[in-house]
């Protein structure tokens, strides 16, 4: 193997491309040959400083909001409202009134399927690549302070390690376009992302859905909405919740 | 009358969004790379994501990341084109007469390679001429394989091995002469 070969063979070895056997021969080269060693070390600094998460650029959250709003996401909904009005129309004594409330729980019980669709969906790419965490952090005050400045809501970061959940990080992430906090824990081998948004409308308790096969408990308090997704059972995912919300309570 | 509430578009649409939208800051990031504009990125990102969605159909089976990165490269080009009336910028120029390799000018065993901050070195990579400048950034910035990198780009492997170490040669270059000039400000591309 010549230097001349090296000069590009050794880009390979750095890049973890090549075979075991050119491996051999490639370091055997370089153990031999101060020239070509050097490139060696010098092209392991500068990988080392290209790897770094500085060199990259965050997509803005505006464009990654155009991409999601170009993007078809309603379900059925308006046909279905019309359907209704139609039935309604269609000899009903229903009063006006109570046709219109009608459609705004057809419409709110849509959204809200569209919504725990979208909670799965940014669990699943949560658990894609790298991109289940922004900060890591297993420490609530490092973790909590990142998040001011990247969202309107203040999201409550706890560590719950001592009941058996551990933190392990917090992310941006969105839920039906819009940017929401991702606070994530660990159960065993389990990922938990609670995800919290500002909602409005009038408290609910704590109810535990499925969709897709994944356990979702969620609830409200105040303003905020919270949704805890994992493939972790139903009755653990609401111990997490419960502990949650207790360890908020007495100010943790 | 259909039973599902979901529209094949809202489900197309998910089924993209969980699979594209994962990648949106490797996109973005080549994107500046190779536009050195942020405005200009944003404006390529988008236009390359509705012309994903609008391909998803026809998308079976590859490794999407290099796959969304294919179609970047070819809105920017078009944004090359728009800009300097030619496609010049992407075109290949007389690549092999450049060195794969060159010794430092002073003492070379002396001359080891010293750290430096993110800005500095992303100013070293953004001022790299194309074809170099994507190569570079697909392999270490994006972490792309060759394999992939040779997807995206369109050559054999071996081009993208000889390519990356001209990149790599001259962004070494640049590195050591600009350990005689201050440390860069933070600037944009």
């Amino acid at each position: 193997m010549t230097c001349e070969d090296i000069r590009i063979l050794v880009h390979a070895l750095v890049d973890g491309e090549l075979d075991a056997g050119h491996s051999r021969e490639v370091e055997a080269h370089l153990a031999k040959c101060p020239g070509c060693a050097v490139q060696l070390r010098d092209y392991r600094v500068m990988r080392q400083a290209l790897s770094g998460p500085m060199l990259r650029h965050q997509a803005p959250a505006a464009l990654r909001a155009r991409i999601e709003g170009a993007l078809p996401v309603r379900n059925a909904v308006a046909p279905s409202r019309r359907s209704l009005l139609k039935g309604l129309a269609m000899g009903s004594v229903l009063s006006g009134a109570l046709a219109a409330s009608l459609v705004v729980l057809v419409v709110r019980k849509e959204e809200d399927q569209r919504i725990l669709g979208d909670v799965v969906s940014a669990h699943l790419r949560s658990l894609q690549g790298d991109h289940l965490i922004d900060v890591q952090s297993s420490d609530q005050h490092t973790v909590k302070p990142w998040f001011n400045g990247r969202l309107d809501v203040a999201p409550p970061v706890i560590d719950l390690t001592a009941q058996g959940f551990t933190l392990i990080g917090g992310r941006l992430d969105y839920i039906d376009g819009r940017p929401v906090a991702a606070v994530v824990y660990k159960r065993r081998a389990h990922v938990i992302n609670l995800f919290v948004a500002q909602v409005m409308g009038p408290e609910r308790r704590a109810t535990i859905e499925q969709v897709q096969g994944f356990n979702i408990w969620r609830w409200t308090r105040s303003d905020l909405g919270f949704w805890a997704v994992s493939d972790i059972n139903a009755e653990e995912l609401q111990e997490f919740g419960e502990k949650f919300e207790t360890a908020v309570r007495s100010g943790a | 009358m259909a039973t599902s509430l979901v529209s094949p578009d809202a489900d197309k649409a998910r089924r993209f969004r969980d699979a594209a939208l994962p990648h949106l800051d490797d996109v973005y990031t080549l994107a500046r790379y190779l536009l050195r504009s942020a405005a200009d990125a944003d404006d390529a990102v988008q236009e390359c994501y509705l012309r994903a969605f609008r391909h998803f159909d026809g998308f079976r089976g590859q490794a999407v990341k290099p796959w969304l990165m294919a179609i970047l490269r070819n809105v920017c080009r078009a944004e090359f084109a728009r800009r300097s009336g030619t496609a010049a910028e992407l075109a290949d120029v007389t690549e092999d007469a450049l060195p794969l390799w060159q010794e430092a000018e002073s003492s070379p065993e002396a001359a080891v390679l010293r750290q430096r901050d993110s800005a500095t070195v992303r100013a070293l990579v953004a001022a790299l001429p194309e074809p170099f400048r994507e190569t570079i950034v697909l392999r270490d910035i994006n972490d792309l394989s060759y394999r992939e990198i040779a997807e995206v780009i369109g050559t054999p492997v071996g081009t993208v091995m000889s390519r990356l170490a001209r990149a790599r040669s001259m962004l070494r270059e640049a590195w050591l002469r600009s350990e005689h000039e201050p440390e860069c400000e933070e600037r944009s591309l």
